[in-house]
């Protein structure tokens, strides 16, 4: 995994609350097998009619907000399913942080899993976000746990230390569990009455 | 210290390292790890990509269900790309010596209605399965969830995760339900939905507890512990008890015999909450008068009592703008206005399957409301039992002879228009009275419209063509 640097980008305001992972990327393209190119699939119902054309007033398909590498949406962002293929496709899209007032638990996690940035903010902090969102850049700092806007206005924000660390290093998570081999082995011996499977 | 139910399960699954000294994250041992067609192939070839191998293929299950067709099941399958997915699944499993229960076994079925089913899940165990309705093996009092494809290539790799402690969340049902086959389980856990939201357990697990809960089968149990994630939760937790001790007993995979009798001794000793034990969270809720429940919206907190009428966004935003904005847009998609009674609301289509909804009592309370009866001439109506277990042993009954002398299609098990993945999808505009668990846009085809109901809501609205208060027919 890529470590997690300094992402400097405005945002892509998408301003709807419990944004499911059916939206984020619908079931017709997670019938493959590879972790890459889900990109072209994001929120596709949303993006696109059904003849495969641009659908003119969804924000991704607003040319003023071509590029931008965070997205800002609303609370319970990442609900549902618990598909990865919804954090690929935001990945692959070009994102690389996603900040909202709260997130689903399985989607924040696949996430972190990924170098993606999930940043929940209080719904004070989001609101003046999507307020200026058009034009303002902002600069957001895993390593202090800041974002940097013009002013400057700073917003502080939390995150759990060892997913930081695993962000910022990039770190394989297996190979670190791997580590634990001779714990696992005696837990397993430990235990083995109750884990072992009958047939 | 008192504990609760998901504190003794926890405790007992902490792998020692130095980290828990730090408050965690903790590495968690994991029982059982269950897995399908759809979520694995990339966490196949992170192993592969590594070279590492599966460390507990023994613990490991793997069925295919998500994008099987439940008819025409012949190879090669007509969807070419699921035909890719399904055989790479095979092959991955033979590679690295995991069971499989493949499109030709008889023990095929819904990852969540084969688990327990097959005696593979059993209480007081960590459960995994990429995918989010996972929560419903808490039905036996596991720990169960859902997980992304990098934690099930870390399970796969190591048979542990790291996990944040989550919270304890209680739900204390009281009261009775006053028409024990109309109002059912389904209903009972919209009306939570409905009351805590779609958020409302997030960072929790729930433990549903009460006298209501233990007078439940094991098939209401999962059902409730099921749509545990569409509340925002990580997992449902019922405590086991002579119930669940009787449905696993002698089922495939679970200990037999002697050995058998003494792991219940263990599991009725020690899987229950104490009593002073303390929750993060916890709340009431009474059931006395609980109707059935239809949803009307693009989330399953979107839901009103069968007697009601669609509410205004206003009425359903309670004064938070966000929730108003979002209630219009799923009005708008649902094409339906608000005042409008939701039995006045025709349907087209019928559909009676999903891991929330599929098992053997689903299909016989649906049965005896269409007992007799014909689908009425505007809708498709369709049962998709959730295992080919299930099948057989509605067949058996004969409960496929019921459902089809009423004009309802009977296919093969898999998890079909829950999630419309295979060909059984909605066409844009269509609407479907459904026994699954998510009402969101597109789930069951682009521009469909799903309204979440019990089977004998279902059934009762397949033979109407409309919603109806099963109450008056039960």
């Amino acid at each position: 995994m890529e470590p997690f640097r300094i992402i400097k980008s405005k945002a892509i305001p998408l301003d709807m609350v419990n944004v499911d992972t059916d939206q984020i990327v619908p079931k017709q393209f997670l019938k493959l097998v590879q972790k890459t190119g889900y990109g072209r699939y994001l929120f596709y119902d949303w993006r696109f009619d059904k003849n495969g054309k641009p659908i003119s007033n969804f924000v991704l398909n607003d040319p003023k907000y071509a590029g931008r590498q965070i997205l800002l949406t609303r609370d319970n962002f990442g609900s549902g399913s618990s598909r990865e293929h919804a954090a690929w496709a935001i990945l692959d899209y070009g994102f690389r942080a996603v900040i909202a007032p709260s997130f689903a638990d399985i989607f924040y996690n696949n996430c972190f899993k990924n170098g993606i940035l999930p940043i929940m903010l209080s719904h004070k902090e989001v609101d003046f976000m999507f307020l200026n969102a058009d034009d303002m850049e902002i600069e957001v700092d895993l390593s202090n746990q800041q974002i940097i806007m013009a002013g400057p206005k700073i917003i502080n924000f939390e995150i759990d230390e060892s997913r930081k660390k695993k962000l910022l290093e990039g770190l394989d998570e297996i190979g670190i569990t791997l580590q634990f081999d001779s714990q696992i082995a005696e837990y397993e011996k430990r235990n083995s009455k109750f884990i072992a499977s009958h047939n | 210290m008192p504990k609760t139910l998901l504190e003794k399960i926890w405790d007992s699954h902490v792998i020692p390292t130095k980290k828990e000294n730090n408050g965690g994250p903790f590495l968690l041992y994991i029982d059982r790890h269950l897995i399908h067609e759809v979520t694995s192939p990339q966490a196949f070839d992170g192993l592969r990509l590594n070279s590492r191998k599966v460390r507990r293929p023994d613990l490991t299950f793997a069925t295919m269900d998500h994008n099987v067709p439940t008819i025409g099941r012949s190879f090669p399958l007509v969807d070419q790309t699921s035909s890719v997915q399904i055989q790479t699944l095979a092959q991955n499993c033979r590679e690295f010596g995991i069971t499989l229960f493949d499109i030709k076994n008889p023990n095929q079925g819904i990852v969540h209605v084969i688990g327990p089913e097959l005696g593979i899940t059993l209480p007081g165990m960590t459960i995994v399965c990429g995918d989010s309705h996972t929560s419903t093996h808490g039905a036996f009092g596991t720990f169960a969830f859902g997980i992304g494809t990098s934690e099930v290539e870390h399970v796969l790799a190591t048979q542990c995760l790291w996990l944040d402690k989550p919270k304890t969340f209680a739900i204390n049902f009281t009261g009775r339900r006053k028409h024990l086959h109309a109002i059912t389980a389904k209903d009972m856990i919209l009306s939570v939905i409905r009351n805590i939201g779609t958020s409302g357990g997030a960072g929790t697990v729930i433990e549903y507890k009460g006298e209501t809960i233990t007078e439940l089968s094991m098939e209401q149990r999962m059902t409730i512990c099921n749509m545990s994630i569409e509340a925002g939760a990580r997992a449902g937790l019922i405590a086991p008890d002579e119930i669940t001790f009787n449905y696993i007993r002698g089922r495939t995979y679970a200990p037999q015999n002697e050995e058998f009798e003494k792991m219940v001794d263990f599991w009725r000793e020690n899987l229950k909450s104490d009593y002073h034990a303390s929750f993060d969270k916890s709340i009431t809720v009474n059931i006395n008068d609980l109707a059935p429940q239809v949803s009307w919206g693009t989330n399953p907190s979107m839901v009103i009592d069968v007697t009601s009428s669609v509410p205004y966004p206003e009425e359903f935003a309670k004064g938070n703008e966000n929730e108003r904005k979002s209630a219009l847009h799923a009005l708008r998609y649902m094409g339906i206005e608000p005042g409008t009674p939701i039995t006045n609301i025709p349907i087209d289509r019928v559909f009676i399957g999903s891991c929330t909804n599929s098992r053997l009592e689903d299909l016989l309370e649906a049965s005896i409301v269409i007992k007799g009866r014909k689908v009425s001439a505007k809708v498709r109506a369709m049962v998709v039992p959730g295992s080919q277990q299930v099948k057989t042993q509605a067949e058996k009954i004969g409960l496929d002879k019921v459902f089809k002398d009423a004009g309802f299609e009977w296919r093969e098990s898999g998890c079909s228009m829950c999630l419309g993945m295979n060909s059984d999808i909605l066409a844009s505009g269509e609407r479907c009275a459904s026994t699954s668990n998510r009402n969101f846009e597109g789930r069951q085809g682009r521009g469909g419209r799903t309204h979440l109901v019990s089977p004998v809501m279902a059934a009762a609205s397949a033979i109407e063509g409309h919603f109806v208060d099963v109450r008056e027919w039960l």
